[in-house]
């Protein structure tokens, strides 16, 4: 007999058609699986009630493995072949990883990613990964009595493309149908409800139990932008345990301890952090193995004193994000704790102090990021529930970009992204004193920007006058829901801003846009060579120019015969690049480069003379802090 | 002619209800589809229909139209674990025959 769960109204589906899919929060040290149920999102337990699963794999000499706590038992038995927080080292080469020679493991550096010699053979972090996946996924389909359909899993928001890949990569070999990574943060924000809130900007502290990550996002029509992250891979609720052990070892006056008395006394000190979330004075008793015995009682007033600086070390990072976010503390809209060491009260205090709000604590901060993943997933099989229709799963079939010098196409956003998508890229000025940018839409596959589609123009004006490249101007694209396109230029220093809005695909049918696909590919090599051509082109016209402003205006520092050569040499690039031979172009640009040294280190000798003429060496190193 | 919760189902649904925020009741239907002729409707209620036949059990307002009611009379919703699966569960004493899955059902 089927089991079933209650529909929105009019949503009852049809048999054997309910979708189920899951959300995984593959963690360092714990993950979780969630579905929702009913219209909620709830974390799915293993049988024994337990709702995390620790992200340890064990691998048997005999062949075989475990995964979970039967492995975390083994952890100190059999450490070698016991694999733990293997996140650190997904999409990693060896010298990507921090402190590799403090870790317990026989490395194998691949190209690429580091592997993992165990007694049951080289495994790479992908297949560790994929064996904890395994498992989520045989107990999602044990609770769920069904195949599933797909898996939103969350990484981090710093993760790039070649972590997100692995990541995919051990989905796939575990047999999980990926219908899109999430940023943790995101996952957080949509548990609480708000990416159906009010616009703004939101900030995700999560410290867990090992690592601290701080995210600002910005929600904008339902889609979250990571503007800014930070954190500190090496502070977590384990620090908080390491405190109140130190200060029971100094109150009982003990010796170093034997292992075993360390780990029991550091069992101790955990049980009384997690105490005080909810009294006030936590016993902290222990008979060691020496015979002596440990009696304290630690309250909360002193726990906050030995822990204060770990919780101040948080806020800076936070301040941090904030600062590379380019936003004050007032500015941010709504706070979400994630991470079991948030219970604690004194850190709830110092965030809701920081930020003059109260922080969302009203979820389980273990299972928060896993409940906005399981919510996510249930939108993207087409399980919708109500006011979230809105939300569509589609893609953009061609990429989007706009046109750079020497009528280049820079692709901002890749096609097959899947929409609401925001995507920001940096651009910077191309002459000294620029004050404007012209901003060309395009959309298309092609390098060069006329064989794609010319969707819109508009200009940025009013960029303060600074030398070629010194400019920061931030141009944002943001597809909604609906397909519709907005672009936005933003000058980083002034915050003058311009912006257009365009609907993509409109005018286009799925024949053209197979034909404008087809196009691409056929002309592939065509467009890569013309790209090539037109960059050295752009190049050597650059080269040009910031010649000449420097003979303006330094060639005094030069000789007659030494203008005469360079002059030379900007003659002959100027005329070979009106031809179409990339290799000539670049060899006269060499040349040009070439003359052009002895001048440029004239000049750096004397802008440094002039910089530093009748100071004293304290003032300019007063500058530089 | 009735159609009843068990006491354990009525706890959950209060709680569903609760949570999601809103609605008035818990809807009963049954619609001709799936592999064995019939198939159970079981949603929240948020508008109330006019000819909506309304019982009441453990405080939980049941809805059922009254073209499903031939089809359910007697059935009592329970709520059920089987391994780590947990949900609804329809005893229904008008089922004849049902899909291998119970997802669907003849009478």
């Amino acid at each position: 007999m089927a089991l079933f769960q209650i529909a929105e109204p009019g949503e009852s589906a049809a048999p054997h058609e309910h979708k189920l899919a899951v959300g995984i929060d593959l963690g360092t040290t714990n993950s979780l699986v969630a579905t929702v149920r009913s219209g909620i999102a709830v974390v799915l337990n293993d049988e024994h009630g337990r709702p995390l699963l620790p992200s340890v794999v064990r691998y048997h000499p005999e062949g075989g493995l475990e995964v979970g706590y039967d492995a975390q038992m083994r952890q100190a038995a059999d450490p070698k072949n016991t694999i733990s927080s293997v996140k650190r080292f997904m999409g990693r080469g060896a010298k990507d990883i921090a402190h590799l020679e403090s870790i317990p493991y026989d490395f194998v550096d691949a190209p690429g990613m580091v592997k993992l010699k165990t007694c049951a053979g080289v495994k790479s972090p992908v297949e560790v990964s994929a064996e904890i996946l395994k498992c989520l996924k045989a107990r999602a389909e044990a609770a769920l009595g069904g195949d599933l359909v797909g898996a939103v899993i969350t990484v981090p928001a710093y993760f790039d493309d070649a972590q997100r890949q692995a990541t995919k990569d051990a989905a796939k070999l575990a047999g999980l149908n990926v219908l899109r990574l999430l940023n943790e943060p995101t996952a957080a924000a949509i548990a609480y409800g708000l990416d159906n809130a009010a616009e703004g900007i939101y900030a995700v502290y999560d410290l867990g139990g090992g690592t601290f990550d701080i995210s600002i996002l910005k929600l904008t029509k339902g889609v979250f932008e990571v503007l800014a992250t930070g954190g500190d891979s090496a502070l977590g609720g384990d620090d908080f345990d390491q405190r109140i052990f130190c200060w029971s070892i100094e109150e009982a006056g003990l010796q170093p301890l034997s292992p075993h008395d360390a780990r029991l006394l550091m069992t101790r000190a955990r049980e009384a952090k997690e105490f005080l979330t909810y009294h006030p004075e936590a016993p902290i008793t222990a008979r060691l193995s020496t015979g002596e015995v440990v009696d304290a009682r630690l309250d909360v007033d002193t726990f906050a004193d030995i822990t204060r600086n770990l919780v101040s070390k948080t806020l800076q990072a936070v301040k941090k994000a904030l600062r590379d976010a380019g936003l004050r503390p007032e500015e941010v809209k709504g706070v979400v704790m994630v991470g079991g060491a948030t219970r604690m009260p004194q850190v709830q205090k110092a965030v809701g102090d920081f930020f003059r709000q109260e922080p969302l604590t009203n979820l389980d901060p273990d299972k928060v990021v896993a409940l906005g993943a399981a919510t996510q997933a249930n939108l993207l099989v087409g399980n919708k529930t109500g006011q979230d229709d809105w939300l569509l799963l589609d893609v953009i079939p061609l990429s989007l970009g706009l046109e750079t010098m020497g009528g280049l196409t820079e692709k901002v956003i890749p096609r097959n992204s899947t929409i609401p998508a925001a995507r920001a890229q940096e651009f910077t000025t191309f002459k000294d004193g620029q004050t404007a940018m012209a901003i060309h839409v395009v959309q298309g596959e092609r390098e060069l920007v006329s064989d794609c589609r010319s969707l819109a123009r508009f200009e940025l004006r009013g960029i303060p006058p600074m030398v070629a490249g010194a400019a920061r101007i931030r141009v944002t694209f943001q597809v909604d829901a609906d397909g519709l396109l907005s672009v936005t230029a933003r000058e980083q220093t002034t915050g003058v801003e311009a912006s257009v809005t365009v609907k993509p695909s409109y005018g286009l049918s799925d024949g053209e846009i197979a034909g404008m696909l087809q196009d691409s590919m056929a002309h592939a090599k065509d467009d890569a060579f013309q790209r090539a051509l037109k960059e050295a082109q752009v190049e050597a016209q650059r080269m040009i120019e910031a010649t000449q402003a420097a003979l303006k205006e330094d060639s005094h520092l030069l000789a007659a015969d030494e203008i005469a050569r360079i002059e030379a040499a900007i003659a002959k690039l100027a005329l070979t690049m009106e031809g179409d031979n990339r290799r000539i172009i670049n060899l006269a640009m060499d040349d040009l480069g070439f003359e052009t040294q002895e001048f440029a280190h004239r000049r750096m000798d004397q802008s440094i003379k002039r910089a530093l003429a009748g100071r004293k060496v304290a003032e300019i190193k007063m500058e530089d802090e | 002619m009735a159609v009843t919760l068990s006491e354990k189902a009525a706890k959950h649904v209060s709680n569903y209800l609760a949570k999601r925020g809103k609605g008035v009741g818990l809807r009963l239907g049954v619609r001709t589809s799936g592999c064995s002729g019939m198939a159970y409707k079981l949603e929240f209620v948020d508008e109330v229909v006019p000819e909506d036949m309304v019982f009441e059990s453990y405080g939980i307002k049941v809805f059922v139209d009254p073209k499903s009611l031939p089809y359910l009379d007697g059935t009592q919703l329970d709520y059920a674990r089987e391994g780590l699966n947990e949900g609804f569960k329809f005893n229904n004493p008008n089922v004849k025959d049902q899909c291998g899955c119970g997802e669907s059902f003849n009478v």
